[in-house]
């Protein structure tokens, strides 16, 4: 297992744009911080995000790990490059010459994803912690722990992404156009709902029912979107009499989706290694 | 004699193509084997298969005695095929390093064999700044770092200038010498006739020939001669029973020879006989010559 680690860090470790990238995407999660900095001035109405009860425990679990996964997309680029370029540069040949299998190819390889996604989640923890022990209005500890299936489900959702880019990156083998594949991918979901929703079934739950089983909305549905829980915007909603009635918890199933999926990614960049000619 | 390599009935087919067909040979340790054959006769894709890169179709293959996986006693092969495959962003020295830790070996070898293909000076250049001689040149070291049995090259020529062509080639012998086996892949004939022991000989996915160099054509040679009376030469040669069919081109009568006979014994029988040559040479087809016939044969 080290081993395997060990070769494919080797490889990144000496990548310039992959370090530019991981810098990158680390960086910009504390920069999270900055959302505390931002004030809106708008005549009469003056207020500071950070004191609208953001960065309260334990909501700032919900909202740092919706934000955070929005930059899960630099790690991506640097996964789905990692994959193609061995194809691009033909080193997967060589190292299968040189004596790796190709499962362990395949494992080095998610084990990476996996450390990609352990990380992420601990910087991210570590960075909610500092931001909520700076600006929460309660700091027990019983109330900063809870609701950690947020954090949980951050884990999850990254984990299933990444190997999803890694499943990509054996597929198209050239990361431009697996870039290029991900993005129609995503259209492709929202499409499909959109057919699914105004076209066959007008006014039932059936399409959310379908489209839960979809890999990127299954991701999505792990962490849903936060701003309609914060109270300014509740407020505002029912001013114009809109009630918002929304299901913010992290569910069983939502994240069993996404662990099946990253089963069959994993299962599936194998199969089609296997399967190919290099 | 310790066998490295049983193919068995090795075949592959692309579709309806059938790349290689019902190949069978053995690698014994020591020698030094060329595998020959025309572009696309099979060669790159016999090695990718024993080399678990292409799958095969049907038939089997096994290294030493079998009894490991393919992919760990890969790690006691040395191979390159086609072209040098690195990382173009590290240096020699960081792709060797990663080369090591994929074979589990140590890394104290790397300067050892940087040195051997001539690049210690460069180890620290990054991969994307080498020239073609260059980059092969690494992927010999790269083949050399865990000791092999047995180090695989596929076309290690190709595309070199004559410079190149030719460090490569005393890089080849000078590890010949040191007792590896060694397999080479080439469509060029005096490449295999300048290196190697045994060669294999494929066309088409099929093998013609396996064995020895020196004793790939069962023939015993051919005459050439030359006299002033060439008529009656061509007659006298005709009465002889060592002698096959003549050939006359221009001034110059070739004769095959359809058993053995020295030229010493072929000079005093003409000499009985009133006739005196200008010119006497006994020779053996060279590899090319060989070649061709084969590959001929086949085709008709």
């Amino acid at each position: 297992m080290l081993r395997l680690l060990n070769i494919e860090l080797h490889k990144l470790k000496y990548s310039r744009s992959a370090k530019i990238l991981i810098s990158t995407y680390f960086i910009l999660i504390t920069f999270i911080a900055l959302i505390a900095s931002i004030e809106f001035d708008l005549g009469p109405i003056h207020f500071r995000l950070a004191d609208q009860g953001i960065f309260n425990f334990p909501f700032i679990w919900h909202f740092n790990s919706y934000i955070a996964a929005i930059l899960k997309l630099f790690l991506a680029i640097v996964i789905v490059s990692m994959m193609s370029n061995e194809y691009s540069h033909r080193t997967l040949k060589q190292n299968l010459i040189d004596g790796l299998s190709k499962k362990e190819f395949v494992l080095s390889k998610f084990i990476t994803v996996l450390l990609f996604a352990v990380i992420s989640t601990f910087f991210l923890m570590i960075v909610s912690l500092i931001l909520g022990y700076s600006f929460s209005d309660f700091t027990e500890l019983s109330i900063v722990f809870s609701d950690m299936e947020y954090i949980v489900g951050y884990f999850i959702k990254l984990l299933g992404f990444f190997t999803f880019c890694m499943f990509i990156g054996i597929l198209i083998k050239r990361s431009a156009f697996a870039l290029g594949f991900l993005f129609i991918w995503w259209i492709f979901e929202n499409i499909l709902y959109g057919v699914l929703n105004f076209r066959l079934f007008r006014d039932s739950d059936i399409p959310e029912n379908i489209m839960q089983f979809f890999p990127l909305t299954a991701m999505s549905n792990i962490v849903i979107e936060p701003f309609s829980r914060l109270n300014f915007i509740k407020t505002a909603a029912s001013q114009i009499g809109e009630e918002l009635d929304k299901d913010y918890g992290v569910h069983w199933y939502q994240l069993l989706i996404v662990i099946v999926w990253t089963v069959i990614f994993v299962y599936l960049s194998l199969a089609l290694l296997r399967k190919r000619d290099l | 004699m310790e066998t490295i390599l049983t193919i068995n009935q090795l075949t592959k087919k692309y579709g309806s193509l059938t790349a290689v067909n019902n190949l069978s040979f053995t690698i014994k340790k020591g020698n030094v084997y060329g595998i020959l054959g025309p572009n696309g006769s099979g060669k790159s894709t016999t090695l990718g298969m024993v080399l678990n890169v292409v799958n095969k179709t049907s038939g089997d293959f096994h290294w030493f005695d079998g009894s490991d996986s393919t992919h760990t006693a890969l790690k006691k092969v040395g191979a390159i095929i086609e072209h040098p495959n690195f990382y173009p962003y590290m240096t020699a020295s960081q792709n060797l390093a990663l080369v090591c830790k994929i074979k589990g070996v140590s890394k104290n070898k790397i300067d050892e064999k940087l040195e051997i293909v001539g690049l210690l000076e460069r180890k620290d250049s990054k991969f994307k700044t080498f020239s073609l001689g260059m980059k092969q040149r690494l992927a010999i070291a790269s083949a050399l770092l865990n000791d092999p049995e047995i180090l695989i090259l596929d076309e290690p020529t190709n595309g070199l200038d004559p410079q190149g062509i030719h460090q490569i080639r005393e890089i080849i012998r000078k590890i010949a010498s040191m007792g590896t086996t060694i397999l080479l892949a080439s469509h060029l004939l005096d490449e295999v006739e300048k290196v190697c022991s045994h060669v294999v000989i494929i066309r088409k996915g099929i093998k013609l020939y396996s064995g020895r160099v020196d004793e790939m054509n069962a023939s015993h040679g051919f005459f050439e001669l030359k006299a002033n009376d060439l008529v009656k030469l061509q007659q006298l040669l005709e009465e002889h029973p060592s002698i096959g069919k003549i050939t006359l081109n221009e001034d110059l009568l070739t004769a095959i020879l359809e058993e053995p006979m020295g030229a010493d014994d072929l000079n005093s029988f003409l000499h009985q006989r009133g006739m005196v040559l200008s010119y006497l040479v006994k020779r053996k087809e060279s590899l090319e010559e060989q070649f061709l016939q084969l590959t001929n044969e086949t085709a008709l």
